[in-house]
């Protein structure tokens, strides 16, 4: 790859960026621990997709069950 | 609040409403800062590119090492607050899959489009701002640090859009068969008034927190005697963001004001304890209201100990001073319009809404029974005529389109008041910093002789030798402001209850028929997480904060 070409020059912007980052390092734990909270813990195990397990593919008719019936 | 129609506990919807308030409340802990950083920071950068074309290395220096500072900060609240958006929508499709399902791709349009803005625009343009200094041309990082201020921005407007879509349905149809709301004009969603006004008060109040914060910030170095030019600089710019932002704010919000009284009277009719509208209504200032307990707006005439000012809640509501304003009552009663047309009364709500969902019902029935054209056009035409109340034939009593009164009214004087507090102290700020002839001396010399600074600060344009407590004032309108802005999304939230969507769903029909129980461990799990979270925003900030900028 040419070093005066945009796709190295985007490649180095990265690769350098991160690999001189300080305070950045703390803050991409940070981030990665929360996401792995949020997808890997939360929405796994807490937040089902509450109509896709009822509604058997019949969403329409199980909301309609829902909120139409006494 | 009873549920009518569904069997689920009081509790499941009780711990899902508080579910979600917190979850919204903490992330809005972190957008206001990325939005008013990003003004501040990119106005820092602008300075520098500027003293950069001048050739003044030692100016550019320090605003080069200034603005690094300031997007250092931006940059830990950025990453703190990454993603603390996306447990909202986990909630909907959990706790809320009835709502999820009924506002169909309206919900999920603007969604989908603030993400894709959110990862690209963000993704790259703040790549470049952190990692571009020595990589990319002086101009360019100067556009992708405003760039990265604007995707936020952007970011955030379809999230208003989203929002106020809930406040004010418009662009869509209701699709019986599919039970679902459909966009049938994504101009009229997406460019929605109620919108409008809300993302312009919203972000502008977003801007005073980055000023506070920046003011704040400065005046701790000042009272530390470190930095002392970085300081004084950046509170000259965090006062005027400040300043500008929070007049900017006071003016949308009276747009805003002028939105609810036209779409959501009961909002602002509790926001001003109003029991009994008129015309000529004043705005009140102060009033006892209680706070633990809904008032008798039945039958007291007014909140006690109530001092107004008199026509300003027409005026605001209206733009006129003799406007008329419906109160609590008038609503749940019915009132006329100074136009001559007439509001149902909320008995009058409930019977067409019980004919909406009456007539949907009769229809899928029919429709799954076979019958003919002539017997389903029948229940649509009636469903039709009446769906502008649907929500209501859920409403068993009419107190229950009744807001809580003292949040809406306490948060909404929080919120003014702070704001008003903030308009007199930035401008404070800015006269006494800079050199404004006879301006200047004037303000000092009286601030002096009112005992506010000493004697010696009465001449000159610096405040760096100010008592302790100066300082400390600065830095606790930071939690304060925080207080305020919090304070406009409660009487957002709370001035629109019972209603999911507006007059369509009220929160009974929209929550899932879950265990309270799981709703209340999550509720618990996220309170530890979210302290948590805040705790290390919290010491990581503190920290750079103190280590201060790399002069």
């Amino acid at each position: 790859m040419k070093k005066d070409s945009f796709a190295y020059r985007v490649f180095d912007l990265y690769y350098e960026g991160f690999r001189n980052m300080r305070l950045g390092r703390t803050l991409w734990a940070v981030i990665l621990i929360k996401l792995i909270i949020i997808f890997a813990v939360l929405k796994v195990f807490f937040f089902p997709n509450y109509l896709k397990e009822h509604a058997n593919g019949d969403e329409a008719g199980y909301v309609a069950t829902q909120i139409l019936n006494p | 609040m009873t549920n009518l129609l569904l069997n689920i506990d009081a509790g499941t919807i009780d711990w899902s409403r508080a579910q979600f308030a917190l979850t919204a409340i903490y992330h809005w802990l972190f957008v206001p800062l990325t939005l008013g950083l990003a003004v501040i920071m990119g106005i820092m950068e602008t300075i520098y590119y500027r003293t950069q074309k001048r050739d003044d290395k030692s100016a550019a220096m320090f605003w080069k090492k200034t603005a690094q500072f300031w997007q250092k900060l931006f940059g830990i609240n950025f990453a703190m607050g990454v993603a603390t958006g996306i447990i909202l929508e986990f909630e909907f499709g959990t706790n809320w899959s009835n709502y999820s399902w009924f506002v169909g791709d309206i919900f999920g349009a603007p969604l989908a489009v603030e993400g894709i803005v959110a990862f690209f625009m963000e993704s790259t343009f703040v790549a470049v701002m952190f990692f571009g200094w020595n990589k990319v041309s002086r101009g360019f990082h100067l556009a992708s640090t405003w760039l990265t201020g604007l995707g936020a921005t952007i970011s955030a407007w379809w999230i208003l859009v989203a929002n106020a879509w809930m406040q004010y349905p418009v662009g869509c149809e209701f699709n019986p068969d599919t039970m679902r709301n459909e966009m049938v004009s994504f101009a009229e969603v997406a460019l929605s008034p109620f919108a409008v006004s809300k993302f312009c008060h919203t972000v502008t109040s977003a801007w005073i927190i980055g000023g506070v914060f920046c003011v704040g910030v400065s005046c701790w170095y000042l009272m530390k005697k470190r930095e002392t030019k970085m300081a004084l600089e950046s509170l000259k710019i965090g006062a005027a963001v400040g300043l500008v932002a929070s007049v900017l704010a006071a003016a949308t919000g009276h747009k805003s004001a002028q939105d609810v009284a036209e779409v959501q009277p009961m909002k602002l009719a509790a926001m001003e304890a109003l029991y009994n509208g008129g015309t000529d209504v004043g705005l009140t200032a102060v009033a006892w209201v209680n706070p633990l307990s809904q008032p008798d707006y039945e039958n007291e005439e007014s909140a006690p100990l109530k001092i107004e000012m008199p026509y300003a809640l027409s005026f605001m509501a209206t733009n006129d001073l003799h406007g008329y304003v419906p109160g609590i009552n008038d609503i749940l009663n019915g009132y006329t319009r100074p136009d001559g047309t007439k509001e149902p009364s909320v008995d009058e709500k409930i019977e067409m809404g019980k004919q909406a969902i009456e007539a949907l019902a009769a229809y899928r029935k029919a429709k799954q029974e076979g019958a003919d054209e002539t017997t389903l056009n029948a229940h649509l035409s009636l469903l039709a005529s009446n769906m502008k109340y649907f929500g209501y034939g859920y409403i068993k009593d009419k107190s229950q389109v009744v807001p809580p009164i003292a949040v809406n009214f306490w948060a909404f004087r929080i919120m003014v008041g702070v704001g008003c507090l903030l308009i007199l102290y930035f401008a404070l700020l800015l006269v006494i910093t800079h050199k404004i002839p006879f301006l200047t001396v004037f303000t000092r010399r009286l601030l002096a002789a009112l005992g506010l600074i000493p004697e010696t600060e009465a001449d000159g344009y610096e405040i760096t030798n100010l008592p302790a407590w100066h300082y400390w004032f600065a830095i606790a309108l930071i939690p304060l402001a925080y207080l305020a802005s919090e304070s406009g999304w409660l009487v957002a939230e709370f001035g629109r209850q019972p209603w999911t969507i507006q007059d369509m769903l009220p929160t009974w029909v929209a929550v899932s028929d879950l265990q309270s129980g799981s709703v209340m461990l999550t509720f618990v799990l996220f309170l530890i997480l979210f302290t948590t979270m805040l705790a290390v925003e919290i010491n990581i900030m503190l920290k750079q904060i103190k280590k201060g900028p790399e002069l």
